[in-house]
């Protein structure tokens, strides 16, 4: 977008809005939507209550340990059903099931099965964000360049060493790829569980505030989660352009 | 019979089997036999419970969808199209895309009430993003020589918005709509569950209050089966619609 | 001889309008003036104060190394781009942007993949407004003049790159332009398709009384199939020269290639373009 000349900056946009939500604010046209400048010294005010960081510190948590086991377990799997076609028909199906299920519908299980904490939310964060990670380690494995692996094998390279120093790192950018979806549909995850279990981390947070109707506040935690999520997501759109630069040129 | 369809049937076999014998075992009071939750599901098919609590679910997934592929194209095409457009809309639907918009629930609950619009928004706030950010990238990603074809065959703006960039678009388009679609999906079974239970949510809530885990695996089944289902379709059916239609630009 | 001379005298564009040899003797008639025509993309200068003229009836050939502004100028002439300052005449009138008296013909085909050949290639005339009926007869016509009877129903994937290209042309021909205007038509093709293409395109010139300008990057391809050759040199870009190869038109498809005359004048473009290439 070009003004007078002038290059306008990719988001220079939100200022826009965030003045049009001050003004909406403002008019006092409903009670939802307080004045932007009110949520932001809200936001200011909370930051450093022990309720808000206890609320990030748990949500962190859960997100990271979530996001650790769908990494630790997705990848060697997505590898293994690339390299042997059995495990790879057997699984498939389900995998593609999974990636397109609603599944919301399966945190009410979680909840009788793991209790109402932290483990039911671990696992959600999980389900949220393993599917696509073994499909993209799958679809990176397939790819490999065929006389790489013949390489290996003219020069004598073990099972163990051929996957850990060729399959990994030929799948290398595929598997970056799906792990930052991943990531993304796990922020998801997180606050779809914690919503719906509600009394940990922020679900506990929303609980409060709605019932007490501070709006204010309400506003403050999702601009600090959007813009997290915003950030994270972002984050990992750079460090996957970092290394494209070797998935053009094998 | 095929080796693929074997395979698929063996792989049902299997992790029905391991959820029948983890039933049995029991590995935890709360969770049914594969067989009880079948038979379960069965009752509940034949009593018509199944049957109305889907047309409470389905109503504000619908709608949704509705509302959000007609709304999500127009702005998708227009974001496309205009560079102002693209400037003032795309940072906001960016951010919708990778934000838990979940979270906005409680909110649309206080401001709409418990009732079918609050469903309606959850279901629209998680489909429109990935529809309009599909449209947008369809649209301005139509191939350039086409647009100069148009031109240069003296094509008005409306003639070439219609009969090259829409239809060279529409398979992005479609693949859009599936994906808003299985959003969709999440964002009414999270509405029944989250603001009132009506429907599929209703009987998940239910059966669990009352401990009758079998009822409250089959409807959780169920919405997976049927979900699982309706994309399966939609993909299958994108397949069929546009076979030929992203090959045959330049020599291949 | 004396023919030979001719066409090997190298005439600069304003020295040729007065060339008593020409086509048409004196009074040159020409399709389409190019006048002072500049060009920049921001701070590039893809073309610089370039004039030509491309006379009634013949084929022109903008031939030069890639990057020296030639699918810019013919862009300019078709009306898809604007010059930065100069002007573009066809038939006499100023171009104000695309035109029913031009018709395109692209490099990558710019078929519709999801239209049927004879769609694809009434799709001009749909734009125009023609109805159905009529405008599906004329195609019909132009499918059969370019040889692709009994593939109407065809679609585009389903053809081979050079019956797509034969497509784009049909496409173009039943608008029925006085100017037909193809940007390296025959790159995307296979050899032997191209060199079939190049006879066809010698006979349609002869036959339809339409001017021809054509982009090509090809010396042979350019020597062969044109009446006049304009060399373009980069950077930014101007014409270096105009060549009328005439000696051996009349030679026949068979012998053209070994021509002497034709084998000169290839040597002679390369011998000044070779230091255009990297």
């Amino acid at each position: 977008m070009t003004l007078l000349g002038f290059r306008l900056p990719g988001f220079s946009s939100l200022i826009l809005w965030a003045l049009l939500w001050e003004l909406v604010g403002r008019l006092d046209l409903t009670f939802f939507v307080p004045p932007l400048s009110e949520v932001v010294v809200t936001l200011v005010q909370i930051l450093p209550t022990p309720a808000f960081l206890s609320a990030l510190g748990e949500t962190a948590q859960a997100f990271l340990l979530g996001v650790l086991a769908a990494v630790l377990a997705g990848v060697p799997l997505g590898i293994l059903m690339g390299r042997n076609r059995l495990l790879d028909e057997l699984l498939l199906p389900w995998v593609n099931i999974f990636l397109s299920a609603p599944l919301t519908a399966l945190v009410p299980v979680l909840m009788v099965l793991f209790g109402f904490g932290m483990l039911s939310i671990v696992i959600t964060t999980t389900l949220f964000a393993i599917w696509i990670i073994i499909l993209n380690a799958r679809a990176g494995v397939l790819q490999i360049n065929r006389s790489l692996v013949e390489m290996a094998k003219s020069f004598g390279a073990s099972p163990f060493d051929a996957f850990f120093k060729i399959y990994f790192w030929a799948a290398l950018p595929e598997i970056l790829g799906g792990v930052r979806i991943g990531i993304i549909r796990a922020v998801k995850g997180v606050i779809i569980g914690q919503l719906l279990i509600s009394v940990v981390g922020f679900g506990a947070l929303f609980e409060l505030y709605s019932t007490n109707f501070l709006m204010a506040h309400f506003w403050a935690v999702l601009i600090v989660l959007f813009a997290l999520a915003f950030a994270i997501s972002e984050l990992l759109a750079h460090l996957e352009r970092r290394v494209a630069y070797y998935a053009a040129r094998r | 019979m095929n080796r693929s369809l074997l395979l698929k049937l063996l792989s049902a076999a299997i992790v029905f089997g391991a959820w029948e014998i983890a039933g049995r075992v029991p590995v935890s009071y709360a969770f049914p036999t594969f067989l009880d939750s079948m038979t379960a599901l069965f009752a509940m098919s034949i009593d018509g419970t199944l049957l109305r609590a889907y047309g409470e679910t389905l109503r504000p997934l619908v709608a949704g969808i509705a509302i959000s592929a007609l709304l999500g194209i127009v702005i998708g095409l227009w974001i496309g199209l205009s560079e102002f457009c693209d400037w003032l809309f795309s940072p906001i639907f960016i951010v919708m895309q990778a934000a838990p918009l979940a979270a906005l629930i409680p909110l649309l609950v206080m401001a709409y009430g418990i009732g079918l619009t609050s469903k309606v928004f959850v279901v629209c706030i998680m489909a429109m993003p990935v529809i309009v950010l599909n449209t947008a990238s369809a649209v301005r990603n139509t191939p350039s020589s086409l647009k100069e074809m148009g031109r240069s065959f003296l094509g008005s703006d409306f003639d070439i918005v219609t009969r090259i960039i829409l239809p060279s678009a529409s398979p992005i388009i479609f693949s859009g709509l599936r994906l808003g679609i299985s959003a969709g999906f999440i964002g009414a079974i999270l509405a029944e569950l989250k603001i009132t239970p009506t429907g599929v949510g209703d009987i998940i809530t239910y059966s669990r209050s009352i401990a009758d885990y079998p009822s409250m695996y089959a409807a959780i089944f169920s919405i997976i089966l049927l979900a699982v289902l309706f994309l399966n379709l939609l993909e299958r059916l994108e397949g069929q619609l546009f076979a030929g239609n992203n090959r045959g630009y330049v020599s291949d | 001889m004396q023919e030979t001379t001719v066409a090997m005298s190298r005439t600069e564009s304003a020295r040729r309008d007065a060339d008593p040899s020409g086509p048409q003797g004196a009074a040159v008639d020409n399709a389409v003036s190019v006048r002072c025509v500049s060009k920049t993309f921001g701070s590039v200068e893809a073309l610089k104060n370039l004039s030509l003229d491309f006379p009634r009836g013949e084929l022109t050939s903008l031939l030069g190394p890639s990057g020296c502004g030639k699918t810019t100028l013919l862009k300019i002439i078709a009306g898809l781009l604007e010059p930065s300052s100069g002007r573009v005449e066809v038939g006499g009138e100023a171009v104000t942007g695309p035109g029913p008296d031009r018709a395109f013909v692209f490099q990558d085909f710019a078929l519709l993949p999801w239209a049927s050949v004879l769609r694809n290639v009434a799709f001009g005339l749909e734009l125009r407004g023609m109805a159905k009926s009529e405008r599906e007869a004329i195609a019909e016509k132009h499918i059969c003049e370019v040889g692709l009877a009994g593939f109407e129903h065809s679609y585009p994937h389903q053809l081979s790159g050079g019956m797509r290209q034969r497509v784009g042309l049909a496409r173009a021909l039943a608008v029925d332009a006085d100017v037909l205007l193809m940007d390296e038509p025959f790159s995307a093709v296979d050899e032997q398709t191209r060199r079939k293409f190049q006879e066809d395109l010698l006979d349609l010139v002869r036959n339809e009384r339409k001017t021809f300008i054509f982009v090509t990057h090809s010396i042979e391809e350019a020597v062969y199939v044109s009446d006049q050759i304009a060399i373009l040199l980069p950077r930014p870009s101007r014409v270096s020269e105009i060549i009328r190869p005439s000696g051996f038109r009349d030679k026949g498809a068979d012998n053209l290639r070994r021509d002497p005359e034709y084998l000169d004048i290839v040597d002679s473009i390369w011998a000044s373009l070779r230091s255009y290439v990297e």
